[in-house]
């Protein structure tokens, strides 16, 4: 069997700046095969962007403790040189974000900026960088492409900007995309449109995408698999299908069962998940979701579980997945 | 139970002039919410949706008369609101909001308790008996006076600011409360306490509900009524199991078909919707939706549908409900008929 595209081994990211460490992200281990979409799903503060971000190398460098292993391609991303580097981001990965104006330069055209990205990683006349910019609008189906690569950022409106940073993102090619939330702001209309481009995209060009979401209904509809986050580790992993269908870590289940929607009866309570995620700054030795977990038992508190096989497919860091099975689609009113 | 309309919104508008440009050009008009009839049952929880910037807040805003309307009317309670000082605080005293943003909503410098004990003292209420309903509600918000009273805005996270925020509003022991985005920037671990606790407190107090949201799942979940807004107009109004179930208005539609997937095996395979929400600086005359409707006709952009019931308790301004409106799925007109 080929070597996924990208890996990630035991990642750990560990801020240092403040009073105490942060230990944002605690061994992550994710691959993404070429032409493979992965959703990052979890709650705010879980360690997404930051993992998305040490890819890329983009947390502060001296502020930040990295360990672990990043390979892309078959490189280490962690030995590239400044050189490297450079060519690495954009050319080889390339990330788009939740919010547009963050990732394009206000002062500047997008015809211009993605000129500019694609003559930077390579040696192309501007003339033909701009034909490439052309179709690159036209192939994230912006209307009048022509006229709308001479206009400013802000000019445009919210879907209209985030296909121009999709457009901007894939100007020199990458092999990978890193998506942090990029639907997350939009209204459903424009959110399921950005969500089939890319699922386009992502077939038209073989990319390898990690989407990051706390959506489950946006993984569902882009991603083949799904990997849940709590407290800077990856708890359950699976394909969209046994995720949603027979999911076995009992934070997966909370947010599943938690969720408002059609099937249920109006009224009703939901099942919400007690708590809050715990510090970062300060983490149990055992189990992190321990505090919140109605199956909490003492070993969970005393060690820290493995991901595990599951018999209903999906892999689970989680010492009791004895009880926790349930009936397939039970969860989403199936 | 036969409910009563305790707000009766009639005719409203509000629009925002613009500033006009340097050199010439006529100053425009955002036309935010641009003629809405629409009433609140007592003890009912109506749901709000639609694509940003269609005049959800601005619709709020104007029931909480925070801003003036162009021109309509708010009846409460069967007495419309007069513009007086006094008068309007006792109309907040009834009616009360939350915010989507938990943080910018509450006095930095203030602990929590003082900032829920505030309204009923400005109220009257002797700082004593202020203080103690307010360790009651942080109580019933499920924050532990004894561990949160004394906390500032900063040390809480955002689910127990959103909780301290829907205890204030509830100090003034309103009839009304306005949620406007108030659970959108929470995760959904605490969204769903959030929810629960919201349905817990209407249940206990006996509030009445607008609640606009972006999340249609959760609209549907927690509203008895829908509205579906459109460009500053009310596109559809029904029954949630209706609206959901058997829509009438083409946006509610596309609408409620954007809404993703949640079974891999049978995801989405045609954008509902092409383009983007329309400005509404000049909107579409005629039905303002022609512009992006697959069943828009000649008549869609000549006359403006109006928001006509199509069942009993269910409105859709769609010229395909009226009868004789010249589109050629809409009903025959009947009055034609009998003139035969
Ligand atoms: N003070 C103002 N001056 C000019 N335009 C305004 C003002 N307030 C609101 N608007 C405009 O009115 C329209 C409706 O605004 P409103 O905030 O009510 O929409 P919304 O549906 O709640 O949007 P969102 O979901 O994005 O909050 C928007 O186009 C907005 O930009
Ligand atoms: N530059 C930084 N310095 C210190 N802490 C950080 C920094 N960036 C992120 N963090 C912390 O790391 C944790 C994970 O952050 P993040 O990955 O952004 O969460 P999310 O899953 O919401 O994207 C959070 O507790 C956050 O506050
Ligand atoms: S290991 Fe124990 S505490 Fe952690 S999720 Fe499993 S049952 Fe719950
Ligand atoms: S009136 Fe015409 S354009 Fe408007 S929603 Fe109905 S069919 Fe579509
Ligand atoms: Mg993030
Ligand atoms: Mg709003």
């Amino acid at each position: 069997m080929a070597d996924p595209y990208l890996r990630l081994d035991q990642l750990e990211v560990t801020f240092t700046g403040g009073r105490s460490p942060v230990r944002a992200v605690n061994g992550v281990d994710l691959t993404v095969d070429s032409g493979e979409t992965v959703a990052l799903i979890g709650e705010s503060g879980s360690g997404k962007s930051v993992t998305l971000r040490a890819i890329l190398r983009l947390n502060p460098e001296k502020k930040t403790r990295i360990g672990g292993k990043v390979t892309v391609g078959g490189r280490d991303v962690m030995g590239l040189g400044n050189k490297a580097l450079a060519q690495f981001r954009g050319g080889e990965v390339a990330m788009i974000f939740q919010e547009p104006l963050l990732a394009l330069d206000p002062v500047y055209t997008l015809g211009d900026q993605i000129t500019e990205a694609i003559r930077r990683h390579e040696p192309i006349s501007k003339a033909d960088a701009r034909k490439r910019a052309l179709s690159l609008f036209e192939r994230v189906r912006i209307p009048s492409p022509e006229r709308r690569l001479d206009t400013y950022p802000h000019e445009m409106s919210g879907g209209m900007r985030q296909r121009a940073m999709i457009a901007l993102a894939l100007a020199c090619n990458p092999k990978v995309l890193l998506a942090d939330e990029p639907t997350t702001a939009l209204d459903a209309t424009v959110q399921i449109q950005i969500l089939l481009l890319l699922r386009e995209l992502q077939r038209e060009f073989g990319l390898s995408i990690i989407f990051v979401t706390h959506d489950l209904g946006a993984a569902v509809e882009v991603a083949d698999r799904i990997a849940v986050m709590y407290a800077g580790r990856i708890v359950e992993e699976g394909s969209a299908r046994d995720i949603i269908h027979t999911p076995r870590h009992p934070y997966t289940i909370g947010l599943l069962k938690s969720r408002a929607h059609g099937a249920m009866t109006k009224g009703r309570r939901l099942d919400a998940i007690a708590g809050s995620p715990p510090d970062l700054a300060d983490l149990p030795k055992g189990c992190a979701f321990a505090a919140r977990c109605t199956l909490a038992t003492d070993p969970c508190r005393q060690t820290q579980p493995e991901l595990i096989q599951t018999e209903t497919g999906t892999r689970a860091r989680c010492l009791r997945t004895d009880q926790t099975l349930t009936r397939p689609g039970e969860l989403v009113g199936a | 139970m036969s409910r009563q309309p305790l707000l009766q919104v009639r005719g409203l508008k509000k629009h925002f002039p613009l500033e006009r440009k340097l050199f010439g050009g006529a100053g425009k008009t955002v036309h935010a919410v641009d003629g809405v009839d629409f009433d609140v049952l007592e003890g009912e929880t109506l749901g709000v949706v639609g694509e940003s910037g269609c005049g959800k807040s601005t619709t709020a805003r104007l029931l909480m008369h925070l801003i003036d309307p162009t021109i309509g009317t708010i009846v409460f309670d069967g007495a419309p609101v007069e513009n007086t000082r006094l008068s309007l605080r006792n109309y907040r005293r009834r009616v009360q909001m939350v915010f989507q943003d938990s943080y910018s909503s509450l006095n930095p410098r203030l602990t929590i308790e003082a900032s829920i004990a505030f309204g009923p003292e400005v109220h009257g209420t002797p700082k004593k008996e202020a203080l103690a309903r307010t360790h009651d509600l942080l109580e019933r918000v499920g924050l532990e006076p004894a561990r949160f009273a004394e906390r500032y805005p900063h040390e809480l996270s955002g689910g127990q600011r959103q909780r301290v925020n829907i205890a204030r509003a509830l100090a003034l022991q309103p009839k009304v409360i306005i949620l406007d985005e108030a659970v959108s920037a929470l995760d959904k671990s605490v969204e769903a306490q959030v929810l629960n606790l919201l349905l817990d407190l209407k249940e206990e107090f006996g509030l009445t509900y607008v609640f606009i949201s972006h999340d249609l799942n959760v609209v549907q979940f927690v509203s008895d009524r829908v509205m579906v807004m459109y460009l500053g107009k009310i596109a559809e109004l029904g029954r949630s199991e209706t609206v959901f179930g058997n829509a009438r208005h083409p946006y509610s539609t596309a609408l409620l078909s954007s809404m993703p997937s949640i079974d891999p095996d049978n995801r989405t395979q045609h954008v509902p919707l092409a383009g983007d929400p329309p400005n509404p600086i000049d909107p579409p005359a005629g039905c303002r939706f022609h512009t992006r409707c697959a069943h828009a006709e000649t008549v869609c952009s000549l006359t403006e549908p109006p928001l006509a019931q199509v069942e009993p308790d269910h409105q859709a301004a769609c010229h395909m409900g009226v009868a004789g409106s010249g589109h050629s799925r809409a009903p025959e007109a009947r009055t034609a008929a009998a003139a035969e």
